[in-house]
């Protein structure tokens, strides 16, 4: 199925998905060397019997914090989309509150996140397919039950 | 000096060096894609944008994820391919988790939520938005580890293992 019509046009770049590839493989070679994708390590970090998950968090940060902020004062824009180079920043509202708490929620339990969850499945974790079938199956529910509502609210809405 | 490393051990029994290699390479991987793109690419965005291309849903067929959908799968696939490779290559691959299903849904069913109510994941307001600084990530951040250190130190004392 290809998107009808409504592919973004940085994706002509014939280097851009490339580079998102490796990209991403970087990504998932730190989530495994940092032991994040082993959703043990996460709960022992949460339970205090280690701490170390607070150099991933934050070294992870760190790189990408003076990147951003350094490409974003420069004022040029990225060579592959010659989309400009800001920060990442979302509005606030009641939204970023309860989500954050449900995913506390979630993550206290489980031990897993998105981003480890895949890395998880590559360092060969079968088991975890559970979580990731969770996670759809939640990010499902909450774009229907978000739908429905907006639905309510304004009927004639074509969002 | 010497009174300093029981301490050390205690907190980081398992040492810091791959927990500080690995977080630099993922912040490494997030400077590359935004180096070329100048996007931010967070980890949770592909749930919603790989729904779009199975679910008819208005809420799922926003431009936003129809157009990202595609790079989104790569990303992920890049993930999955880059741990695996390492993986291999120590021999670790195989290794499974005894945290028991059930967590493993539940759990991850309550991230799907949360994850893209709160507009971002540990990837998206944790490493992008932290690193940028932004208010919003910081609050969404505090709320989830303060909470799921709750949550998990409950399931501890309530003797759930694993």
């Amino acid at each position: 199925m290809s998107g009808v019509g409504v592919i973004a046009d940085h994706e002509s770049h014939p280097l851009f998905l490339p580079l998102v590839f490796v990209g991403g493989a970087v990504f998932g070679v730190g989530l495994a060397v940092s032991q994040m994708a082993r959703p043990e390590i996460v709960l022992e970090f949460l339970q205090f019997r280690d701490f170390g998950l607070v150099f991933v968090m934050g070294g992870a940060s760190a790189v990408a914090g003076v990147t951003f902020w350094a490409l974003s004062r420069s004022g040029r824009s990225a060579p592959l989309t010659g989309k400009r180079f800001g920060r990442r920043l979302k509005s606030m509202d009641r939204d970023v509150i309860v989500g954050g708490g449900i995913f506390g929620v979630g993550w206290g339990l489980s031990g897993i996140c998105p981003g480890a969850a895949y890395a998880s499945l590559g360092i060969g974790n079968a088991v975890i397919l559970y979580g990731v079938a969770g996670m759809f199956l939640g990010a499902y529910l909450q774009g229907y039950l978000r739908e429905a509502r907006s639905d309510a609210e304004s009927p004639a809405s074509a969002d | 000096m010497n009174e300093a490393l029981p301490l050390i051990e205690t907190l980081f029994p398992r040492g810091i060096a791959q927990y500080l290699i690995g977080g630099i390479l993922i912040g490494l991987g997030t400077v590359i894609i935004y180096v070329g793109t100048g996007i931010h690419a967070g980890a949770s965005t592909f749930l919603e944008s790989t729904l779009s291309y199975g679910s008819k849903l208005r809420h799922f067929q926003q431009p936003k994820f129809v157009a990202s959908r595609d790079w989104r799968v790569v990303f992920t696939l890049g993930i999955v391919a880059g741990a695996a490779g390492y993986s291999l290559a120590t021999g670790e691959f195989g290794w499974t988790t005894e945290v028991q299903p059930w967590r493993l849904f539940v759990g991850g069913a309550l991230v799907g939520v949360g994850t893209r109510l709160g507009k971002g994941c540990t990837s998206g307001h944790g490493v992008c938005g932290v690193g940028s600084g932004s208010r919003t990530s910081i609050v969404n951040v505090a709320i989830f580890v303060l909470v799921a250190v709750g949550v998990a130190q409950l399931v501890m004392a309530l003797g759930v293992t694993p």
